[in-house]
């Protein structure tokens, strides 16, 4: 396989998986320390709030790779994950700044308990793909 | 360790702090001279004491008929002592290392202290010889109050380091007989089946129905009762069941007068010798009896040997013994039910009945309720082969209560005692007060005419047709029906039920069945209260049941399952003098209604009946056929029914905590089924009247999960406790075992964390992360053209003069105030200057600080200064033009000042911040405030929420008063209260020139500046394991899952938690709550405030739902409901209420058994009665309504005390009190007429109960006037024909013309009736944080639509009726 463009989409995928991955881990570190009470909620959405959108951006940016070099099926996996991330965000709450967690309802248990699973959701969805794009 | 005394706060309304007991002046001179001089002084001291220990011992009678609270005579003495301690604290709160030097020399002095210190124990503690010392205290045990006793409040004396022991040992003034007094009065018996006196007639053999109701023995039959302390205590315990000879037996309890089954059991772990000994068959029968609910009676099953040789019956013939196989039957059914002696052992006793529980009581209901109790207790009886002593049951109850008896009448009107002939009621009857004022001349009367005047304007309407109608004879209405056991063969005819019984719905189906079919006979009773006994025959009555919806309670069935030899039928005649109390029906309650039995036991009854009680609280309403539901029984919490060793009285005041639920789900599912919301509503900084305040060096906490101990630990052994939350044995400090009263180890049931549930702790240095702040108050103004306007600063700035000195705080205490237009105004009070000087910031975009000092100053030096400044305020600001209002630099100048210590922020806000950081737009279209779906709740912009948590951070909470002309987005603004632990009042279109607005700004200003507080806070609610904190409600800042931070606490704040499930609780029986408050008091002192609630588990369905808490679960669904609507939508969250009502209705459906599909009734469990009463009432309201015009602040501020208000007030606000004040006046008159005759003044003092009515016009009457209690409004509705006398004693005028549209205040008129009025609304206010608005409405007036719109259960234009909801609920219910 000669080195074109698809070639290098799923490099560039691959990489950029690899970071989805490092914010999923962290997103479930984190929710998990908030749970263990061993971080402040301010403190730590003041850390993942800034982390957000750059997570969705990069997952946008793949996928508009996949949607130019034509990998249908790569970008079929993704759009789900994509309509979600922009229904995330579109709910979030009232923030001036961006992000998406806000410190007074993090806490909630529902809140909390949701957010963990979006992140193992999230963390394997993103290993899989991974694996995807290493034999795609 | 110093010693700290109880800390007596204030009746609860005003909250400070001052005056100690009886502000008796103590001689505390000799404590703070040079030590030198110590020794000599703390001899007078002791002498002093001495004295005063004297003086307090001859003043108990008299503080007792002052109806003071225990705990008082025991405090004196030791206050003595302890003041030193206290008043170097807080004289000096930044040298306490001075104390060490001071508190040195004592144990120089042990010697000579000790003397006073066994003065100050005037009953000289000995655990088992109680009986000499309990006759003096008979009236304190009536007296108690009922949650609290008074030994809980031990203090800790400052003790010399007792010679033998361990240098730091706290020593207990709590003298032991009180203790032991307190202990049985916990486990007090109520008197009815054990003490068979002399006139008991023998058995008889007739058929039930044909037998002479002959149940009532002379009234001479001497009572055994509650007053009797020891021996009725013990003999009540003979009801339960024939354990005793099996394998627990405890003669040496018999011999030390057995003190109650608790306190021994608790000794038995640590006392060497034949108490331990037998203490091990008790340990290891529980453990056996492992299913959920173990046999809880058993201790008390115990002393029966010892009762039956003690109770004056010798007549009694030998109890047969039954076969073993019954009393195994009959220990199985124990457990199933959960018996607790301890319940229904109201908390003092027969004599400390609730007053509303004797007016039912002299009702008399024709019960379908009554007769289970009977068959029930019967049934125990005969197993238990205690049954023969029982053949006069009548007699127990009915003398039992005759001293109670008194009371009531004495209490609601100073009436005559309760001997009044049977004919009474009927002259009464024809008698015809003009004024349609239910004459109240006996207690007995005074129900009847309560039911007459209640059941009057509609009585046929009202009665489901196939409804009886009460004779008019009165003799009926005093009658109880009581059902008899069934034929023999009837009753062996029936299934033996499984030992756990069947779930009551099957009984249920079964009976509505067949209803008429049913095999008991209900006779109707005299009560015996209302007659002389002997009387009684005559008037029982054989009446055949035909009334098909007096449902026959299930247990009924369960019970009649065993077959019982005929002469124990009679005891099914046994009356539980108390239960009916709990359901009389003061209103306009059909009988039938009352018929369908009682809710909470309160009453005194024999251990069997107790544990019946719990399932006559299972009795279930037809809500359409009921629709004048609310009753005393109806809106009594229920009770909290705990293990034996946990004695309820120990368990937390409802007040403080509640949860939805008495009885704990085992599991999730468990709780899914039942649909009811679990979850606690909590009001931790509530004033309390008394509370043990402790300090010690090192508190006692679990080690895994810090719980602090409490009463519901389980002591392993003398040196060991398990926690109760996470089930780690811990071990206890050693100075924890010692008892300085007995001088042994092991006695840790005295300490006061394990004697209360309530408790204060001073926490030592390890609490602090810094030195405890001083009090700070910084103060923000609105001066803005439409501040100006309102004219609120003037009213401010008076009201804050005023109490300058009030506000709790040391010498540290400092003060500040910032004014705000378009810019920020300083002021700097520097020391030297003559008057205040002021700075402007005018740089709001970019706000700092003028100058670093001087702008909050020291109050006490400053005073000059800082009234100057309040003076001057209003008029500096009197013409200003600026429209602009920079809330938000001003907020965060604000924040830079307080940054450093922490403290209050208190904004006044008038209009909506335009100007600067945090500037808003109008969000609010009025012409859209009736719509549908509601905008806008949500916040505009997260500034306020962001600013709240920074301040929260550093310890600075933000309140809020809104006084505001038009709309000022109350929903973002309020945003900076919300987080940061403030409080929000909200005072809409405020303007100077109404002066009611005036006074009840007054009035709630002051209450906020004077009311304690705590600074730098945090909460921590800890649950068994198992459960978890699911979702917070209130306003603070959740900074774990368990941890609220909380920058000030107030005592008016309440808090809601939902608690959800991690595990299943299969294999605990009780499950325990801890709110535990961490803060700095205003004197500078960290203090722990420790509230332990504790709950048993059940695996019953019908039990989960008999249990639940209507006000509370209303109280968390509001909450709940308000997250909905800014979450989702107001439609949401009111299509949820619709849901959850129906939800819990299809639960009980399935829970019973009852047959699906639709049928003409609404099921409701009596606990859940009043669920769609109030939540219509919340459908209704400002916060959660839809259609009627509702201000969007308005609309957020109710939602903003939904979510804050505690239970108590949060249910005026939903669903306001109506009562009918006609017999207050009646009772103003008869009262003048008593006192000239009889010249009784005490029964002058009190006042008449008066009857709560449902919301509904229906109640109103022209004649009449009414009084509606809306928490912080009360209106008074005058009719138009009230009249003149009435008008003019009441309100000094001659017709209702004389009253304008709006007229605030009660008048002053020098009249009895003016003077019972207020009286009454004093009463109303007791537990209120201030004085309400009173509002005299006339019927033609144009203020009436207030008091209609709040009639919730009437149909409004958008709205249904109370009937058309149920009716759409009943629909909807499969």
């Amino acid at each position: 396989m000669a080195f074109n463009f698809t070639a290098f989409t799923y490099i560039v995928a691959l990489i950029g998986d690899a970071f989805l991955i490092f914010f999923a881990i962290f997103h479930v570190i984190a929710f998990d320390e908030l749970k263990t009470d061993y971080k402040n909620p301010i403190d730590q959405c003041n850390s993942l709030n800034p982390l957000v959108l750059p997570e969705y951006l990069l997952h946008i940016f793949i996928n508009l790779l996949f949607l130019f070099c034509g990998e249908w099926f790569s970008l079929c996996v993704n759009i789900p994950l994509i309509a979600y991330h922009i229904w995330r965000y579109k709910n979030r709450p009232v923030m001036s700044g961006p992000g998406l967690y806000d410190p007074t309802t993090v806490l909630k248990t529902d809140t909390l308990s949701r957010n963990m699973r979006e992140g193992w959701i999230k963390l394997a969805v993103y290993l899989i793909s991974f694996f995807y794009y290493i034999y795609g | 360790m110093s010693a700290y005394n109880t800390n007596f706060m204030p009746p609860a309304p005003n909250g400070s702090q001052a005056g100690l007991v009886n502000g008796q002046p103590l001689n505390l001179q000799p404590q703070q001279q040079p030590q030198q001089l110590q020794q000599l002084q703390q001899q007078q001291s002791q002498q002093l004491q001495q004295q005063q220990a004297q003086q307090l011992q001859q003043q108990q009678p008299q503080q007792l008929q002052q109806q003071q609270p225990q705990h008082l005579q025991q405090q004196q003495p030791q206050q003595l002592q302890q003041q030193q301690p206290q008043q170097q604290q807080q004289r000096q709160p930044q040298q306490q290392p001075q104390q060490q030097p001071q508190q040195q020399p004592q144990p120089q002095l042990q010697p000579q202290q000790k003397p006073p210190q066994q003065l100050q124990q005037p009953q000289p503690p000995h655990l088992q010889s109680q009986p000499p010392h309990q006759q003096p205290q008979p009236p304190h045990q009536q007296q108690q109050p009922p949650l609290r006793p008074p030994q809980k409040l031990t203090q800790f004396q400052q003790q010399p380091a007792a010679q033998q022991l361990p240098p730091q040992l706290t020593s207990y003034p709590l003298n032991a007989t009180q203790f032991d007094n307190n202990a049985l009065n916990k486990v007090r018996p109520p008197p009815p089946l054990s003490n068979g006196p002399a006139t008991i007639a023998p058995p008889s053999h007739l058929p039930p129905q044909v037998r002479p109701p002959a149940l009532n023995g002379p009234t001479a039959a001497p009572v055994v009762n509650g007053s009797n302390g020891a021996l009725s205590a013990t003999s009540s315990r003979t009801a339960s069941p024939g354990l005793v000879g099996s394998n627990y037996t405890l003669p040496s309890m018999e011999s030390a007068a057995a003190p109650p089954p608790s306190l021994v059991s608790s000794n038995m772990q640590f006392v060497p010798g034949p108490l331990g000994a037998t203490a091990v068959p008790k340990q290891t029968f529980n453990r056996q009896l492992g299913p959920p609910m173990q046999p809880q009676q058993q201790p008390s099953a115990s002393p029966l040997a010892p009762t039956l040789g003690a109770t004056p019956a010798p007549q009694q013939p030998p109890a047969q013994q039954p076969p073993v196989s019954q009393i195994a039957n009959l220990s199985s059914n124990l457990q199933n039910m959960n018996l607790n002696p301890s319940n229904s052992y109201a908390p003092s006793g027969t004599s400390s009945l609730p007053h509303k529980d004797f007016r039912g009581v002299a009702v008399g209901l024709a019960s379908g309720v009554a007769p289970l109790d009977n068959i029930g207790a019967n049934a125990l009886l005969a197993t238990s082969g205690v049954v023969p002593n029982m053949k006069n049951p009548m007699v127990a109850p009915f003398n039992a209560n005759v001293p109670v008896s008194r009371n009531p009448a004495s209490v609601f009107g100073g009436l005559n005692g309760p001997t009044t002939t049977v004919d009474k009621p009927q002259q009464l009857d024809n008698q015809k007060v003009t004024y349609g004022v239910p004459p109240v001349p006996t207690a007995a009367e005074q129900n009847n005419n309560v039911q007459r005047t209640a059941a009057a304007p509609p009585p046929g309407a009202q009665r489901p047709p196939q409804w009886q109608p009460p004779q008019p004879n009165s003799q009926m209405q005093m009658k109880q029906a009581f059902v008899t056991q069934p034929p023999l063969t009837q009753a062996s005819s029936q299934v033996q039920l499984p030992p756990f019984g069947p779930p009551p719905g099957l009984d249920k189906q079964q009976q509505s069945t067949l209803p008429p079919q049913q095999p008991q006979y209900p006779y109707k009773h005299a009560y015996p209260q209302a007659m002389p006994p002997q009387q009684q025959p005559q008037q029982q009555q054989f009446q055949p049941q035909t009334q098909q919806q007096m449902p026959m309670p299930p247990q009924q069935q369960q019970y009649q399952s065993q077959p019982m030899p005929p002469q124990h039928q009679q005891q099914q005649h046994l009356q539980a003098p108390g239960m009916f109390g709990a359901q009389q029906v003061p209103s306009t309650a059909p009988l039938q209604y009352q018929t369908q039995g009682t809710t909470t036991a309160t009453a005194p009854l024999s251990v069997a009946q107790q544990g019946f009680s719990r399932l006559w609280g299972q009795d279930t309403i037809d809500l359409m056929q009921n629709r004048h539901i609310l009753s005393p029984a109806t809106l009594a919490p229920p009770k909290v029914v705990l293990h034996n060793q946990f004695h309820e009285s120990i368990n937390c005041s409802p007040s403080i905590i509640r949860c939805t639920l008495a009885k704990i789900p085992e599991s999730n599912s468990l709780l899914q089924k039942s649909r009811l919301p679990l979850g606690i509503v909590i009001h931790p900084f509530r004033d309390v009247n008394s509370l043990p305040v402790i300090q010690c060096m090192n508190i006692v906490r679990c080690r895994l999960c810090r719980t602090y101990i409490n009463p519901f630990v389980y002591f392993v052994d003398s040196k060991m406790w398990k926690c109760n939350l996470c089930y780690r044995v811990n071990e206890l400090p050693d100075d924890f075992q010692f008892d300085p009263a007995t001088k042994t180890y092991g006695d840790v049931t005295r300490r006061p964390e394990v004697r209360s549930s309530t408790i204060e702790f001073i926490a030592p240095s390890e609490y602090m992360l810094r030195p405890p702040q001083p009090a700070m108050y910084l103060f923000l103004f609105d001066v803005s053209i439409i501040a100006q306007q309102s004219g609120y600063l003037e009213a401010a700035c008076a009201v804050l003069n005023r109490h300058l000195d009030e506000m709790p705080g040391d010498a540290r205490t400092q003060v500040g105030f910032i004014c705000y237009d378009s810019y920020v105004h300083f002021y700097s009070m520097a020391e030297g200057l003559n008057q205040p000087h002021e700075m402007t910031l005018l740089d709001i975009d970019d706000p700092f600080l003028p100058r670093p000092d001087s702008l909050l100053v020291n109050l006490k030096e400053c005073k000059e200064l800082v009234r100057d400044l309040l003076k001057q305020l209003p008029k500096r600001f009197a013409h200003t033009h600026d429209p602009g209002s920079a809330l938000g630099a001003a907020l965060q100048v604000a924040f830079k000042l307080m940054q450093a210590s922490g403290g209050r922020i208190t904004v006044f806000q008038s209009c909506l911040p335009n100007k600067g950081p945090g500037a808003l737009e109008p969000r609010e279209d009025p012409n859209n405030r009736s719509a549908k779906d509601v905008a806008h709740l949500n916040p505009a912009t997260d500034f306020y929420k962001r600013y709240a948590l920074e301040c929260s951070g550093y310890q600075i909470a933000v309140d809020m008063f809104l006084m505001n002309q038009q709309y000022s987005d109350m929903a973002t603004i309020s945003g900076v209260s919300k987080h940061s632990g403030g409080c929000v009042h909200h005072f809409p279109l405020y303007q100077k020139t109404k002066q009611h607005m005036v006074d009840s700004f007054r009035q709630c200003f002051k209450r906020y500046l004077t009311r304690k507080i705590g600074f730098e806070a945090v909460m921590r609610i800890r649950c068994t394991r198992g459960l978890q904190v699911h979702t917070f409600h209130g306003n603070f800042f959740v900074r774990s899952t368990d941890l609220l931070s909380l920058p000030n606490v107030n005592p008016d704040a309440g808090y809601g938690m939902q608690i959800s499930y991690e595990e299943s609780l299969t294999d605990v029986k009780t499950i325990c709550f801890q709110a535990a408050l961490l803060y700095t008091n205003s004197e500078g002192e960290r203090r722990i405030r420790v509230h332990t609630i504790c709950l048993p588990v059940t695996a019953s369905l019908p039990e989960v739902m008999h249990s639940a808490d209507a006000e509370a679960i209303v109280g968390l669904l509001s909450k709940m409901a308000v997250d909905r609507s800014i979450a989702s939508n107001l439609s949401d969250a009111r299509d949820a209420f619709i849901n959850a009502t129906i939800d819990v209705f299809n639960a009980f459906k399935i829970a019973q058994n009852l047959p699906s599909g639709q049928s003409g009734q609404l099921i409701a469990p009596r606990s859940l009665a009043l669920l769609p009463l109030y939540i219509l009432a919340l459908l209704k309201h400002p916060a959660f309504r839809v259609g009627t015009s509702t201000r969007l602040d308005d609309r957020v501020y109710s939602m903003d005390c939904m979510k804050t208000l505690p239970l108590d007030q949060l249910m005026k606000y939903i669903y306001p009190e109506l009562y009918k004040i006609d017999v207050l006046v009646y009772h103003a008159r008869n009262s003048n007429l008593n006192t000239t005759q009889d010249e009784d003044e005490d029964e002058d003092e009190t006042l008449p109960d008066v009857p709560r009515l449902q919301l509904s016009a229906e109640h109103l009457d022209s004649r009449s006037i009414f009084l509606m209690d809306c928490g912080t409004l009360i209106m008074l509705y005058v009719g138009i024909n009230v009249p003149t006398d009435v008008l003019q004693a009441l309100f000094g005028i001659s017709s209702t013309a004389e009253l304008s549209d709006y007229v605030y205040g009660l008048p002053n008129v020098a009249s009895t009736e003016n003077d019972v009025l207020k009286r009454f609304v004093l009463r109303l206010n007791y537990d209120k944080p201030y004085a309400p608005l009173v509002q005299i409405i006339r019927d033609t007036s144009t203020a009436k639509g207030q008091f209609i719109e709040r009639l919730t259960d009437d149909r409004s234009e958008s709205s249904l009726s109370y009937y058309e909801f149920l009716q759409h609920i009943r629909a909807q219910v499969k």
